[in-house]
């Protein structure tokens, strides 16, 4: 059996490179699915916990509920709580209006992502004339709005958080306290992770320029940036909108 | 099959790869990655026996002092937590890390750096959880964790922070490897290598990947929760403030189930390939073994309440888990069945691997049956907390895990080493452990039906439980004969044992087609695959390039010779691996009372593995 004789398709792939990937995409591109596959089930567990838990609290304050300390009563108004001292009346927590304003910033968000991964892989593009077309198809311009938007949800989280506490609910409140700080929590620090990444993108961009061929380093940015969006959707209609 | 057996000569296996101890911190080698995972197990395998020694020496009789409680309870917990987490799961690691680029013919894992981080947090993670109890301050909660036991209320000691923080370490070090291997699987197989073509035990590794990735982060969420409420005052496990004291549970098993395929699916998968090497036949109903092994992993997360039927869930909730639980045992059934139609009429060769190979079969049956015992519910609660469920995990974890790992272990060794066990050790070492085993674990089943609880530190006597526990601690004594022998056979073997072919068993499999030991870059050239057993059905020198062109002056060449691209060693992932652990275990000083000590070490790891991290991602793979 001279091996010589046999004629070697893959010499090609031997020299000096990496066989082509049996899929023809790119290993990291299935590992952060993969990854997303997980999380899945870590914010699963998560929410499931915080609907487990929904209105087995036995002290307040509640979300959707007005609560007097002192006689321990519920009611979906302030009146059904009957004669309760000011001091001793806790209002429903979440603020839908709010929190609305701050889910539409992260969607939009979301699409200033699908901007921002057009702009790199059209970068090798000719160059359009006017100066607002030039900052339209910029891939600084739309990772900056993309980082930015998710910037502003997390201040709206911090102002969500601070109020709440002055509010008289913290971690250690009730199992509503415990459960909701946990799970927008380790949302928000999914996000804070994101704006962290987009900043590196960024720091990448301005020391020397994202090209079509770093699409692939966006396009995972953008994976991970999109599933951290919907599970806040998720988030926001089990927690806030299902009373 | 006359063709199959023309070696590409190993005369000089040696190959140029550096030795040495930074080389083996730094490593990036599947193979060598493969190699750490197992002599740390074999290392934690022996700590978890000389732990399981000392309860047998407790049991032998009634009313024994040997240890007090509390260093039983330690003890328990210490030996469950030690044989799941550091000794089967990281043995079926090396395995991973070794078989699964040499099965489906690449170089190396897709990420290779990663894998070396998974190991090192493995290590580390490991030293968290074990080092404790040479202090007395092991986790004393059971292998299980249950809270609300283990909240500050009932467990205010150090000891259950050492567990939360470990598991949690060593969750990251498989999930991580989880997501390298399942990315390596599906996209760097060889040309021709489909999904139906893969070996079994690339099979079952890659469903095993998957209950990974999805069982994991429900209990990183029960440890979260408990790491909360033990330091930060939550109270997700607090019943006073009306939590469920079964939300423990439920995210436990749904985590604890899938767990208990984890740990027996690799080892079906090795004893897949052993099995039809030494009867000299293909695998009985190949694809009914891929469908089986991936129902398994699919059922396992339908079942977990079947170890809560004693806690009242009702008889809906009971009634279905049942059914589920028996459900179960057809795919596995189905794999019985193969594996012994697989040796049927075949030509069987009784090496030690094939004889721990079957007798994984015969007592994994012994322990599918006394599971399908409890998975009948009113029959469960008769047994459930009792020596009977002792006795049903140890057949299916050490005659099932650990002896499939065995087989593994002998059949794989020449590949590893590039030596032969002994055979005559070998089997002594079979035939001690086997009867051993069931010396120990077979006497329990009555223990358990006579009465006799779990976890119990002493018993009084006349309830008819000393005879059993004599058998039983006598039976633990002779594992530990047998595990010397092994011990003496794998140390002088690896040193001074005869040199091994490429392809001393005459295996089909691709890995057998390599020298041995396998050189750092696996294939010189990556071959085309045309058949599921490539070495009994095409021609060796079809599969890798023939001696004059992979040899040089008597030896094999080097990466840099063939043109082939490595990747560098490099130390970044130990250091992340080190720092990501200082940081999680720096709030075991608010336990302490130290924030400021706390939060210093914590923001300087943080600070220090960020650094780490942006050095490993900006440097140059290869």
């Amino acid at each position: 059996m001279a091996s010589a004789a046999i004629p070697d398709p893959h010499h090609a792939a031997d020299a000096h490179s990496h066989p082509p990937t049996t899929t023809g995409l790119n290993h990291r591109k299935i590992a952060v699915w993969a990854f997303i596959g997980s999380e899945c089930m870590l914010f699963v567990s998560l929410i499931s916990t915080y609907l487990i838990y929904k209105g087995r609290s036995i002290a307040g304050p509640y979300p959707h509920e007005w609560w007097c300390r002192a006689t321990n009563t519920i009611g979906k108004t302030a009146a059904e709580l009957g004669t309760c001292a000011p001091a001793e009346t806790f209002k429903p927590i979440l603020n839908i209006p709010v929190t609305s304003a701050s889910t539409f910033v992260l969607l939009m968000s979301s699409l200033a992502m699908v901007l921002a991964l057009a702009a790199v892989e059209n970068a090798d593009k000719p160059k359009p004339t006017g100066t607002w077309e030039n900052i339209l198809r910029s891939s600084k311009t739309w990772l900056w709005v993309t980082a930015i938007l998710g910037t502003t949800f997390l201040g709206f989280q911090a102002y969500e958080f601070t109020s709440f506490v002055h509010e008289g609910l913290t971690i250690r409140t009730n199992l509503f306290g415990s459960s909701f700080f946990t799970l927008t929590g380790f949302h928000g620090a999914h996000v804070t992770v994101g704006v962290l990444w987009l900043l590196a993108l960024l720091g990448i961009d301005y020391k020397r320029g994202l090209k079509p061929a770093d699409a692939l380093n966006v396009d995972i940015a953008a994976l991970y940036w999109h599933f951290v969006d919907v599970v806040w959707i998720a988030i926001f209609t089990l927690l806030y909108l299902i009373q | 099959m006359a063709t199959m057996a023309a070696p590409i000569s190993a005369t000089s296996a040696e190959t140029s790869s550096p030795s040495g101890i930074w080389s083996w911190l730094t490593t990036v080698d599947h193979k060598r990655i493969g190699i750490l995972y197992l002599v740390t197990a074999v290392f934690f395998f022996c700590w978890g026996g000389l732990e399981a020694l000392v309860i047998r020496t407790q049991l032998i009789g009634p009313n024994m002092k040997i240890v007090n409680a509390e260093q039983y309870n330690q003890l328990f917990t210490m030996h469950g937590t030690t044989m799941v987490f550091l000794v089967i799961m990281p043995l079926s690691s090396a395995f991973f890390n070794f078989l699964i680029p040499l099965q489906i013919g690449a170089r190396d894992v897709a990420f290779p750096r990663l894998n070396a981080f998974s190991y090192w947090v493995f290590l580390f993670g490991g030293i968290v959880i074990t080092l404790p109890i040479l202090f007395g301050l092991a986790p004393n909660g059971g292998w299980f964790g249950y809270a609300p036991i283990t909240t500050m209320a009932y467990s205010s000691g150090y000891n259950i922070d050492y567990w939360v923080l470990g598991l949690q370490i060593l969750g990251v070090a498989s999930l991580a490897a989880a997501f390298n291997f399942i990315t390596t699987i599906i996209n760097m197989r060889a040309p021709g290598m489909h999904l139906m073509r893969m070996p079994i035990f690339t099979w079952m590794s890659f469903v095993v990947q998957f209950l990974v990735i999805l069982a994991f982060p429900v209990i990183t969420v029960a440890l979260v929760f408990l790491m909360f409420d033990r330091f930060f005052g939550t109270n997700f496990y607090t019943i006073a403030a009306g939590a469920d004291p079964l939300l423990w549970q439920h995210l436990f098993w749904i985590f604890g189930h899938p767990e208990v395929y984890i740990l027996i699916l690799p080892a079906f998968g090795l004893v897949s390939e052993v099995l039809p090497t030494f009867s000299k036949k293909p695998l009985f109903g190949y694809p009914v073994m891929v469908y089986s092994g991936m129902l398994i992993g699919f059922l396992g997360f339908g079942v977990w309440a079947h170890h809560m039927f004693s806690v009242g869930m009702g008889p809906v909730a009971d009634s279905v888990f049942s059914l589920t639980t028996m459900l179960i045992a057809i795919p596995t059934g189905v794999k019985i069945l193969n594996w012994v139609s697989t040796m049927w009429g075949g030509n069987i060769r009784f090496t030690t691997s094939m004889m721990f190979g079957i007798a994984l079969v015969a007592m994994f049956t012994v322990g599918g049956i006394s599971g399908i015992m409890h998975s009948s519910s009113p029959a469960d609660l008769q047994q459930t907390d009792s020596y009977f469920v002792v006795a049903h995990f140890h057949y299916v974890l050490f005659g099932g895990a650990v002896f499939g790992i065995m087989a593994g272990v002998y059949y794989y060794f020449p590949k590893m080493t590039g030596r032969m066990m002994s055979e005559t050790i070998g089997k002594w070492h079979f035939w001690v452990f086997f009867i051993a085993m069931n010396l120990t674990f077979f006497p329990m089943h009555f223990a358990g039906l006579y009465g006799m609880p779990r976890r119990i530190y002493t018993y009084d006597a006349g309830q008819g439980w000393e005879t059993f526990n004599v058998m039983s601690t006598a039976g633990a004594y002779l594992q530990a004969v047998g595990m010397l022998l092994f011990l003496y056979n794998f140390i002088t073997s690896w040193r001074s044992g005869p040199k091994a072919g490429n392809n001393p068993w005459g295996a089909p499999t691709l890995e057998w087609a390599l020298p041995s030991p396998v050189p750092d870059y696996n294939f010189a050239h990556i071959p085309t695959i045309t058949s599921r057993y490539p070495l009994w059905d095409q021609k060796a020198e079809e599969l890798v390039k023939s001696e004059s062109e992979t040899t040089i002056d008597g030896r094999l060449k080097t990466a840099k010779e063939l043109g082939i691209p490595m990747p560098f060693p490099t130390i970044r992932p130990l250091i992340a691996a080190l720092l990501m652990c200082t940081m999680i275990c720096s709030v075991l000083f608010i336990h302490a009372g130290n924030l400021p000590l706390a939060l210093t070490i914590g923001i300087a790891s943080f600070l220090g593995l960020t650094f780490t991290l942006v050095s490993w991602l900006t440097s140059a793979l290869e």
